[in-house]
């Protein structure tokens, strides 16, 4: 179950997207996903519409691929839908029946803030589908370099990202030996209500923890081993350096918010009630 | 010849502890070790679980510190705060569990840790990876994620991380107790090829006796002590003593020894099959 989750799983693919800077694609993001809420005419919809769908085509990652990454997200986007729609009383009633009330303005505020999250979620998605996990990372850590100055450790945070990341299908592995052993012991973790299912995770999750531990603590081991001893004096495998291509990426994410914010608030458009 | 590797009466104890956490005493796990490692030389260290085998390995890199007594690494004294990382860089170290040492995501990346930890310029690494990454014949690999190897591959990735630091010696520790017979074949056959190409110190900590048969040097260590030393043909013959201090020796060197007893001439100390068979066809 935990394996097909899509979000945020790399996709590789030789396209202009993989190919930019991780700290490109990171700022890019965080501009978008801002972008997002500083517009409220349908002009801006369209603008944002495009873009995505460009950006989508340039990515080469299959439409049907980011669409699974929407599955787990589904209830939470079924839900915002149905509070703004049920709850929101504003303009003329569209729909009457027992306690059930569709107001104009209920609608709009409903199908809106879904397409709004729904652009949020392959916005973001899209950037880890085109940037490998030891990419992100090392942008996240080059971004954050400035903090070092209030003390913040960014390379340890940065190397604690990436280990998290290569042990997560190897807990996953042992979790699944795990459950296979407890069940061959007559471990029942299938009936029973959702605090008996609860319980019977502990069996499980004891020595998960405890073998957890015992990597973590050969981890340290070996790295010490192998002379490590935090960020000071490290070179780099992989330096990032920006070529051409990020700098016009930084161009056009700029122009396109600036867009976004101009048409979106002063190109007033109206169809039928958005 | 220059010293490799030299303890002088290399003492280590672990401070033993009740329930609540108290020092209740003093566990002796390694007990006066006198050892020297010639450089170039291929040295086994033979011992049963708990026998301190590991424990002496670890103080080779400096992750352990003698309590008692010195240790030298080529020279430098692995106590002295400022030689550490220098210990630690001439003398690499390849652990058992080849999940649990492998760091990187990629593997080639994991190769470049070392390099990167000495702070190795860029290019350098490059160039520091390929090499070790054909030594070890993991080169086709260099994309692959080492969740996807087979355990004997991992391994070698693993020893490819510490050739890439350029060491002049590599201790591996039990490395190949958690693998399969071809997986102990495979890494077995790796740090054969890198004594030859390369001409490393080997420090082989096992006790599998059948992987110590080409060392220059084979010693047996018992309950923190070096209980015996030499060659491999030496300690091999005296297959009762090796019995007495829980090994397994190899069934060709039982068989062997146990004709001899019963009469028949056979040399002492037979470590192969064909060994044996040359020496039957040669009876009367």
């Amino acid at each position: 179950m935990i394996r097909d989750i899509t979000i945020g799983q790399y996709y590789p693919a030789k396209s202009v997207l993989h190919k930019l800077d991780p700290r490109v694609k990171l700022a890019a993001t965080v501009l978008y996903l801002i972008s997002l809420f500083l517009f409220k005419s349908i002009s801006g919809y369209i603008v944002t519409t495009i873009f995505l769908v460009t950006i989508i085509r340039l990515s080469k990652v299959p439409f049907k691929y980011i669409m699974r990454g929407m599955k787990p997200i589904m209830m939470l986007l079924l839900i915002t839908l149905l509070f703004n729609l049920f709850l929101t009383r504003d303009g003329d009633v569209l729909f009457h029946a027992w306690i059930f009330t569709i107001t104009e303005g209920g609608l709009r505020n409903a199908v809106l803030m879904a397409i709004r999250l729904v652009y949020l979620i392959t916005g973001s998605s899209l950037m880890t589908f085109t940037t490998t996990p030891n990419e992100l990372t090392d942008g996240i850590e080059s971004l954050l370099k400035p903090l070092n100055k209030i003390h913040v450790p960014v390379h340890e945070i940065a190397m604690m990202m990436s280990i998290a990341l290569r042990f997560i299908p190897i807990l996953l592995e042992e979790t699944d030996k795990i459950m296979k052993a407890q069940i061959a012991r007559g471990a029942d973790l299938e009936s029973g209500n959702i605090l008996q299912k609860a319980k019977s995770m502990i069996p499980i999750l004891v020595p998960l923890f405890v073998s957890a531990f015992r990597r973590a603590n050969d981890l340290a081991m070996a790295m010490e081993a192998r002379c490590y001893r935090g960020g000071e004096g490290r070179t780099k495998m992989n330096p990032l350096k920006y070529a051409r291509r990020d700098y016009t990426a930084y161009v056009i994410v700029v122009l396109y918010v600036a867009a976004v914010v101009i048409i979106g608030r002063c190109v007033p458009l109206r169809i039928w009630i958005f | 010849m220059r010293k490799m590797v030299q303890t002088e009466d290399l003492i280590f104890e672990y401070a033993k502890r009740d329930e609540e956490g108290n020092v209740i005493g003093a566990y002796r796990a390694v007990d006066q070790v006198n050892l020297d490692v010639e450089e170039g030389q291929f040295i086994a260290i033979l011992g049963h679980n708990g026998s301190g085998k590991s424990t002496l390995a670890k103080h080779i890199n400096a992750i352990l510190l003698p309590t008692e007594g010195t240790v030298w690494v080529s020279g430098k004294d692995t106590k002295e705060p400022e030689e550490l990382w220098n210990v630690r860089q001439s003398a690499g170290m390849v652990f058992q569990n080849p999940d649990n040492q492998i760091i990187g995501t990629v593997v080639e990346e994991d190769v470049g840790f070392g390099p990167e930890n000495l702070g190795v310029p860029t290019d350098d690494i490059w160039k520091r990876v390929e090499q070790s990454l054909k030594a070890v014949g993991m080169i086709e690999y260099r994309h692959h994620s080492p969740n996807k190897l087979s355990g004997g591959q991992k391994q070698r990735v693993a020893i490819a991380g510490v050739i890439a630091m350029r060491p002049k010696c590599i201790v591996l520790d039990e490395p190949t107790a958690m693998l399969d017979p071809n997986g102990r074949k495979e890494v077995l056959r790796t740090v054969e090829e890198l004594r030859k190409q390369e001409k490393v110190t080997a420090i082989l900590i096992t006790h599998y006796m059948e992987e110590v048969i080409d060392a220059d040097k084979v010693f047996v260590m018992d309950h923190g002590h070096v209980v015996m030393e030499g060659t491999p043909r030496d300690i091999f013959s005296q297959v009762d003593t090796l019995k007495e201090y829980r090994l397994d020796v190899p069934q060709v060197t039982i068989l062997a020894d146990e004709l001899k007893k019963r009469g028949l001439d056979i040399p002492a100390g037979i470590l192969r099959k064909e060994e044996l068979v040359e020496a039957i066809c040669r009876l009367k």
